[in-house]
Parts: C-alpha cells; structure tokens; sequence
C-alpha cells in the first residue's frame, strides 16, 4: 500500500522501465488493474469492519458515512434524559448548537444547554445533527452476552481444534504406512485414497446423512469433526514428504529395537513437521469455514457453529444487522491471523498440490 | 519430543514442558497396545496398523454412502431407514426425467430440478468463463516485473480464505437497498436498486461473488504455471524485438496450455457443485432464479416438509455422474500437463 500512496516511490514506480523500453498499453493496463484490484479485493472487508462499529441509527444512513459516528448527547439542566445535539440555523442566519428536547411534526423545541430555561422553536430542516467518530462496542459483546453467539464461537473453536488434531493423528499414522513400508496392495490403498478425492460430500449427502444418524451424532459436535477426519488431500501431500525420509534412520532404529510405533511418533512425526504444519493450517481452515455438511447436521441452536449461527441470524425476518457485521468479522478474523503470518504455508501447498 | 524438565527457566521451554507430559501420555497409550499388536503379527503386517483409522472413515463415511446412495435412489417413501424404505426400482429417475421437452423447464412433471439444472448450466458457464478469464489476467500481470509484487499476489488471494458464508454477507451488505453500492451509483442519478428481487441481477450477483471469492486460488495455480516457464525463451524474444502480443500467443499461451487447462476443469467441476456463498447470498432467489443443483438436492432431502430423500439421492446420482465425467477430463488434463 505504501508504496502506491508515496509520490517519491509513485513517481519511481512508474518511471522505471525494464531495459529503458518504451511506454507500452499494457504498462497502463497493468498499473490500473492493479489499483482497481486492491480496491476491488479489499474494499469490501474494509467497509464490513467499519460498518460493524456503527450503531443501528448509523447503519440506516444514506448515503452511509465512511466511519462510525454518533450524535453527541448532552445532559441539560431540568431534563432527566440526555438530549441530542443540533446544529441549527436560526432565522437571522446565525449558527447556534441546541439540544432537542422534543420533536412534533416538522417542528423542534429546541433548549440552549447555557440557557436551560428557555425553549427555542425551530423548523427540521434547519438543524443538522453534531456527530463524533463513536465505536459502537456494544455490536461485539451484546450478541456474545444476550444471544447464542458465545456458544456457537465455542462450537467452532471446538469443532476446529478437535478436528484438526484428529485430521493431523489418522493422516499422518495412514501416510505413514504408505510411505514408509513396501506391503502388497500399497498401490490398491494409494489408489482408493486418491479415489476418494473425487467423491465430494455434495453427492453422498443423504447417505452420509443416514450413517450419522445411525451412529446416533446428530446434533452433536461429532457428526461435523468425523466425517471429514479422514482427507485424501491431507494423506497424500504428508506421504509426498514422509517419503524423503532417509530409510537409514528408520533402519537404525529398528536395529535398537524400537517399536514400529515409536518410528512413527519419534522419528517420521517430528521430521515430518513442516508438511504436518501444512495440513494443520489447512484443517483449520477447512474446518472453521465449513457450511454445507454443518447445516445438515446441525439442526439445534446449542449446536450450530459460528458459520451455521450466522446464516440463521442473518436469515431471520428483521434482520439485526449491527449484529450481523460484528458477529462476521468475529468470523473472519481467525483466518485474517492465518493469511497474515502463514500465507506463504498457504500458497505453497497450493501451487505444490493443487488442491485446496 | 521436548523433555519434562521444569527446572529451566526460558517461556519456549516452559510450553514444551507443558505440552510434552500429554504428548507423553498419547505416546504410552497407543505403544503398550501397538507393540504387543506388533509382537503377534509382525512388522510386514503392521502398516495395515497405521492404516485402519484413516481407512475405516473412509469407509464409514464415504464410500459406504456412495454405495447407499444408489439403493436409496431405488426406493420412495419419507423413511430415513434403509430396511423401512420401499423399493420402487427406476421410479425416482423416472420421476426426475419425465418433460415434455428438455428445453422447457414448465413441461417437467419435477420442475425444480430441471430449473436448479438449467440454472446451473447458465452459472457455470459464466462463472467459469470469467473465472478462468480473469484468473489469467491477474496471473498475467502478478508475473511480470513489477513493484510490491508479493503484497498484491497477497491482495487477490485473501478472499480465497474467507468463509462462504463471510463472503456472503460482506457482498449482501454492499448491494443492500440502502447499502454503499445504491450510495455510489447515486452520484449518477441513477436510483436505489433492489439487486436481489430482479432474476437476473440475483444470477449476475451469484456470479460476481463467487469469482471475487475464489479467483485467487485459480490465480495462484496460474502464476506457478507461469513461473515454470523458462526465462531464456523470453529473453530471446527480447533480443529479436518480438512484439508483446507475439510473445503472448506465441511463447506464453502454448506453455501454459496445460495449466489453464487443468485449471479450467478444476473450476468447472467446483462450479458445478456451487452452493454456499450464493445460499447464503440469495437464498435461491428470487423464487427459484439463482437456485442450483445442490440446493435442489438440499431443499428436496432436508428442508421441505415431506423429507424426500429417494429423490435427493437420485439427484446426487446424476450430479455424480457429471462429476466423475469432469473428473475423467481433469485426470486427462493432468496426464497432459505432467506427461
């Protein structure tokens, strides 16, 4: 970002030219996509957090003000509640600021704070409200207090953090059978996990449906962590690393007579690290972001996760959009941290796999 | 793993020690069992060991289903049970298939679904257009010699993390009767618009949101396909003084012909499948404008009053089969582009 706002570094940017070639219509494509991209890209989560510290009088404005503001209130003498301030025009084209004690019709009376005394009648359309920059907190803690939404973060960090640790345990335990031992039927096994790589849930939702049901999960926390512990995505990229392990080591350490599952937890897991690290960021993300399987499954409010909660809070008839916004940036922020110290984990497993 | 030694002073090695005892623990509990395991069947055998967990929920969850599915797809009724539900052979296909004409929706005896299809096929052919389309413009551009060229790969990347139903909500607060977009088309006169009660814009919306969401990952994809392709080609062309657009269509786009075409299907069966995002979106809306298969398969097996599920089942069959066609392609393209 910085470097498009400083002129110093603008004006480099686009004097610099490779090979001291000429100006070329795609230079001026290039810089505007980019410039429309950032907006484009960012904008819209920008204007989701900013929204979401106004009050509900703010977010019915139109036009909308960029930031969160509020009308300042003022306790005047001989009113118990706070009044709001006005800017008002008076007659004679003077500018006075006045606290409204009622309004009736097209009519304010209006009160100086200086003088409580007197009342001061004044068309609408002449006043204006004052307004500072006021962060409406209250959209954070009231949904956390007053409704389920405590319960659903809950759900979801459990739900994430159990998953993944499952995910992680039988992944890396099934890569490394096929990594680290030559067996008869190892290609049949590799095949049927790539095999399941392309049976999405969405094709198998009743079924999957019924087995939950059999195993007496639904409503519980299980029928979302089980059904997806088992990836192929994951199986396959901790094989691809497991088997640059020297085989020595696990030789030697068979001549010690350590158990194959000693192997396993002392020797292939801990090397394993940087691609076990991979799947973690993965899961969590898979797992925290999931919607589909969850809306099935979960059909109680003390169950929902984040995401299934707020899809039904934003699908009520009135619906509380000062909630809503907070409520989605409390969503978005675990993968904001993710995206900002793990991309590069991200990116890589991406363009090395494939898959995400 | 970090030893148990509490007597050390550093917070790093305080939060081993915290972790290391239930790690420890988790260690003790699978050796005692596994090494006598080990003794009676002896170490050939035992990679079958550290292969049952995954296996049985593969199993259990996956391919069990998919053989259920099609005996679910065989028989009718509202009975979640398999041993209560009774066989009806082809009926639900039957049911599925009945039109007057394919082409109109309205001479379908199940209606929904043939719209959910059409719909997707108009989606999917736009979505994945601009899709693939923009996904190479910005890889394009991301691969060229540019200033802060990581923080903008960054920028086109962050919404691929982002939850649908995040996305969701972000773009319905944006296209609101009141919402910033009606704000800023104010500036040309132009009056609030009501996105999602016009079919057409819903579809547009639909499409819009779900390429901002996942360009990014194509995008990446992409840019790796890109990077791969050798220097020296285009230092040459530099040498000759090739124009721009001949090294585009002459060097560029035949080598990363693989990639686009892996990315291509990739986008092609994701988009297939859409529903989250545009769920939470639109909800369908309106009436059934932006309603696509998979909410066919959801609304018809869990959300309506008689739960239907042999009809879901035939449905997802008929979305399996599109898929596993898709996926031959991509298997193909993949062949291509490795081979």
């Amino acid at each position: 970002m910085a470097d498009v706002t400083q002129p110093r570094s603008l004006g480099a940017m686009l004097t610099a030219r490779r090979g001291g070639r000429s100006w070329h219509w795609t230079d001026v494509f290039t810089w505007t996509y980019l410039v429309f991209g950032v907006f484009l890209m960012f904008f819209p989560v920008v204007w989701l957090v900013l929204s979401s510290f106004k009050t509900p009088a703010g977010l019915l404005e139109f036009p909308p003000t960029l930031l969160p503001l509020g009308q300042i209130e003022q306790t005047v003498e001989g009113y118990d509640d706070p009044l709001l301030m006005f800017k008002v025009t008076m007659e004679d084209g003077s500018v006075r600021e006045l606290a409204q004690v009622r309004r009736i019709g097209i009519i304010a009376q209006m009160v100086d704070p200086a003088v409580p005394g007197e009342t001061i009648k004044v068309p609408i359309a002449s006043r204006e409200p004052i307004r500072e920059f006021r962060v409406a907190w209250e959209n954070y803690t009231r949904p956390l207090e007053r409704f389920n939404f405590l319960t659903y973060l809950k759900n979801s960090v459990v739900v994430t953090t159990v998953a993944t640790l499952v995910t992680l345990l039988i992944n890396s335990m099934a890569a490394f059978g096929l990594s680290i031992y030559e067996f008869r039927g190892r290609n049949a096994v590799m095949l049927f996990v790539i095999g399941t790589l392309m049976i999405p849930i969405t094709i198998i939702l009743v079924p999957a449906y019924l087995v939950v049901t059999e195993l007496g999960m639904v409503n519980t926390l299980w029928a979302v962590i089980l059904p997806g512990a088992a990836t192929p995505t994951g199986v396959f990229l901790l094989r691809q690393y497991m088997l640059t392990i020297p085989r020595d080591l696990i030789e030697a350490a068979r001549m010690d007579r350590a158990s194959e599952w000693s192997i396993y937890w002392r020797i292939v897991l801990p090397l394993s690290l940087p691609a076990i690290a991979v799947l973690a960021i993965f899961s969590v993300m898979w797992r925290w972001n999931d919607f589909l399987w969850p809306l099935i499954v979960l059909n109680r409010s003390e169950v929902y996760t984040l995401q299934i909660g707020l899809n039904a809070f934003q699908g009520e008839l009135d619906v509380q959009w000062h909630y809503v916004l907070a409520m989605t940036v409390i969503a978005l922020i675990p993968v904001t941290l993710v995206f900002a110290f793990l991309q590069r984990f991200i990116t890589t497993g991406i363009a090395s796999s494939g898959m995400k | 793993m970090a030893v148990s030694d509490n007597t050390s002073l550093s917070f790093g090695e305080r939060l081993n020690a915290v972790f290391a005892w239930p790690v420890q623990l988790l260690f003790r509990l699978f050796e005692i069992p596994l090494s006598w395991v080990q003794r009676t069947i002896g170490i050939p055998r035992m990679p079958w060991i550290f292969l049952l967990p995954n296996l049985a929920f593969f199993g259990l969850f996956v391919v069990v289903p998919l053989f259920i599915n099609f005996a679910y797809s065989l028989t009718g009724g509202a009975e979640l049970f398999l041993q209560n539900r009774v066989y009806v052979g082809a009926e639900q296909y039957g049911y599925l298939m009945d039109c007057g004409s394919y082409l109109d929706a309205n001479t379908c005896r199940e209606d929904r679904f043939w719209k959910a299809v059409y719909n997707t096929i108009v989606f999917v052919f736009f979505q994945v257009s601009f899709m693939v389309l923009f996904s190479l413009i910005t890889a394009l551009i991301l691969n060229q010699n540019i200033r802060a060229r990581g923080f903008f790969r960054s920028v086109y990347f962050f919404p691929v993390l982002l939850s649908p139903v995040v996305v969701a909500l972000i773009w319905k607060w944006i296209l609101l009767r009141d919402g910033v977009l009606n704000a800023f088309l104010a500036n040309f006169g132009i009056d609030k618009m009501l996105f999602f009660v016009d079919p057409a814009w819903s579809m547009f919306w639909a499409i819009f949101v779900s390429v901002w969401a996942h360009m990014g990952f194509y995008t990446l994809i992409l840019l790796a396909g890109l990077q791969a392709i050798p220097p020296d080609l285009y230092e040459a062309a530099e040498m000759d003084g090739t124009k721009r657009e001949r090294v585009f269509f002459r060097i560029t786009l035949p080598l990363l012909w693989p990639n686009l075409l892996v990315v291509l299907v990739l986008a092609l069966i994701k988009s297939v499948q859409i529903f989250d995002e545009v769920f939470v979106l639109t909800g369908g809306g309106p009436g059934t404008a932006t309603q696509f298969i998979v909410q066919y398969i959801y609304n018809t097996g869990f959300t309506n009053q008689v739960q239907n599920f042999g009809l879901a089942a035939a449905a997802s069959v008929v979305l399996g089969v599109v898929l596993f066609v898709l996926t031959l392609m991509q298997l193909a393209a993949t062949r291509r582009k490795d081979g």
